[in-house]
C-alpha cells in the first residue's frame, strides 16, 4: 500500500500574474493536456490540497495571503512556482511595490520556467512535485509511526 | 429477522465502500472519456481517501468531527435499516437525519462558503424529500407494505405499478447525488461560482470520512432504484443490476452534459416534476384500488 499516494490535489494561486500562466496552468488541467490522468484533482480548498502552485511574482498586499494559505495546507505539503515572476519575479522584479519570487515568502520546491510556462513544461513540473509529494508523504508517514512508538 | 436478512446488513456494511468507490472511480473515468480525455485510474477514489486519512489532521473546530462521524453511522444504518428487510419509511428518516448532521458539520465552523453551501444543502433536502416520501408510500400501495422484505417477495415489480414514481425518484436522485445541474451545495467540477461550498471547512480526515459516507450514500440510493425492479422471481436480481447500471449511466450524462442552475428553479423543477410523475401516479393507483 505504500505506492498508494497517487492523488496530488491542486491549489491553484494567483499572486501578481499577468494571467498568461494562468490560461496554461488552466490548458494542463483541461482535456488536451489532461492532468486528472495522474490523479490532480484543482481544488479550490487549501484545507484539501497538496500541491500548491502558484503563479506570479510577490508583492506586499499578497505576501500575507500566501503565507497564509501555505501554513493553512496540512503536512505534507510541495510549493510549485509557475513562470520566470514565480520563480524569480521576473520583469517585475524592480518594480517598487514587486518583494520577488515565491520563495521570498515560503520555502519553494519546484521551479517551473517560461514566460508564459507552456503546459508541458507545468506538467512536467507537477510529474517531479508528484514524486517529491509522495517522498515526503512516505517520511510524514514514518514519523507518525516514530511519535507513536515513542508514546 | 432472518439470517439471509442479516447476511445482506453485513455485505451491505462490509463491501459497500468497496461498491460505492469503484462507482465513483467509473463515474470520474466514463465522464473523462465523455470529454475526450484518458481520465484517472478506476482506483483513483481509494488513493484519494488514503491520502486524505494520512494527511496532517486540522480540527477547525471541535464539534464538526462529531457531527460527520454521527453523519456517516446514521448513513451506515440507513443502509443497515433497509438490507435488515425492516420499514422502507423509517429508512428515509433515517437518511433525513443523516442529510441533517452534514448539514450542521457544514454550518458549525461560520465560515461564510461553508455556510452558503450548508443553506443550499437544505434547499436540496427542501427539493428531493416530497420524492422520496412519496416513493415509500407509492411502494407501499403497489405492494401492501412498508417492509422492505414484502417489497421484494411480490409476484411482479412495482416499476410495473409505478412508473411515474420511478421517474420522480431517479430525478431526486440527481439532487441527492450532487449531480450537475443540481450540485449548488458543493461541487466536484472547479468551474463553478460556489465550489467546495459544504466542504470548505473540513480538514483531509473529514473530507476522507465525508467521501467513505457518499460511497454508503451511493450504495443505498441504488438499491432503493434496484428495489423498483426486484419480485420474487431470482432474474429480476438480474434486470435490476441493469437498471441501476442505465440509471447511473444516466446521472453520469446529466452531470456532464448540463450547467448548475439556481436553487428557485430547482425547487419548481423538482417540485413540478414530483407533482406531475408521482403525483398523478398516485391519483390513479389510488383509483384502480
Amino acid at each position: 500500500m505504500a505506492k498508494v499516494k497517487k492523488s496530488p490535489w491542486l491549489l491553484h494561486y494567483d499572486g501578481s500574474s499577468c494571467n498568461g500562466c494562468d490560461i496554461e496552468v488552466l490548458a494542463s488541467l483541461t482535456p488536451v493536456y489532461d492532468a486528472e490522468r495522474f490523479g490532480i484533482e484543482n481544488t479550490g480548498d487549501p484545507m484539501q490540497a497538496d500541491i500548491f502552485l502558484v503563479t506570479g511574482g510577490v508583492n506586499t498586499q499578497n505576501r500575507d495571503v500566501v503565507r497564509q494559505l501555505y501554513e493553512q495546507m496540512p503536512n505534507p505539503k510541495v510549493v510549485v512556482a509557475v513562470g520566470v515572476c514565480a520563480c524569480t519575479g521576473g520583469v517585475f522584479k524592480d518594480c517598487y511595490n514587486i518583494l520577488g519570487g515565491v520563495d521570498k515568502v515560503i520555502p519553494v520546491d519546484i521551479y517551473v520556467p517560461g514566460c508564459a510556462a507552456r503546459p508541458q513544461a507545468i506538467i512536467d513540473g507537477l510529474v517531479k512535485a508528484i514524486d517529491l509529494f509522495e517522498k515526503r508523504a512516505n517520511e510524514w508517514e514514518t514519523s507518525l509511526k516514530g511519535v507513536k512508538k515513542g508514546e | 429477522m432472518s439470517m439471509n436478512s442479516i447476511l445482506w446488513a453485513l455485505a451491505y456494511l462490509i463491501l459497500a465502500p468497496f461498491i460505492g468507490g469503484l462507482m465513483e472511480g467509473f463515474d470520474r473515468k466514463i465522464s473523462a472519456r465523455m470529454q475526450r480525455r484518458v481520465g484517472p485510474p478506476l482506483l483513483q477514489p481509494f488513493y484519494d481517501v488514503k491520502k486524505l486519512l494520512n494527511k496532517e489532521i486540522i480540527i477547525v473546530s471541535r464539534g464538526q468531527s462529531l457531527m460527520m462521524i454521527t453523519y456517516m453511522l446514521m448513513m451506515i444504518l440507513t443502509g443497515v435499516v433497509f438490507f435488515l428487510g425492516m420499514d422502507l419509511l423509517m429508512c428515509f428518516f433515517v437518511l433525513s437525519t443523516a442529510a441533517a448532521f452534514l448539514y450542521f458539520a457544514a454550518m458549525i465552523t461560520n465560515s461564510p462558503y461553508s455556510t452558503m453551501g450548508a443553506s443550499r444543502e437544505l434547499v436540496q433536502m427542501m427539493a428531493y424529500e416530497p420524492a422520496v416520501l412519496l416513493c415509500a408510500v407509492g411502494l407501499y400501495l403497489a405492494t401492501g407494505s412498508f417492509y422492505v422484505r414484502d417489497m421484494i417477495a411480490g409476484a411482479w415489480s412495482p416499476i410495473l405499478k409505478l412508473p411515474g414514481i420511478f421517474i420522480a425518484f431517479v430525478f431526486c436522485l440527481t439532487i441527492k447525488l450532487r449531480k450537475s445541474p443540481f450540485d449548488t451545495s458543493t461541487s466536484r467540477h472547479p468551474h463553478q461560482e460556489l465550489v467546495k461550498g459544504l466542504t470548505t471547512e473540513m480538514g483531509a480526515r473529514n473530507l476522507a470520512f465525508y467521501t467513505i459516507t457518499e460511497w454508503y450514500e451511493i450504495v443505498f440510493l441504488m438499491a432503493v432504484v434496484a428495489l423498483f425492479i426486484i419480485n420474487s422471481n431470482p432474474l429480476s436480481y438480474v434486470a435490476a443490476v441493469i437498471v441501476v447500471a442505465l440509471v447511473y449511466f444516466l446521472e453520469i450524462l446529466i452531470d456532464n452534459s448540463s450547467a448548475r442552475i439556481k436553487w428557485e428553479k430547482m425547487i419548481i423543477m423538482a417540485w413540478t416534476c414530483t407533482l406531475v410523475f408521482a403525483g398523478v401516479n398516485m391519483i390513479i393507483l389510488m383509483l384502480i384500488k
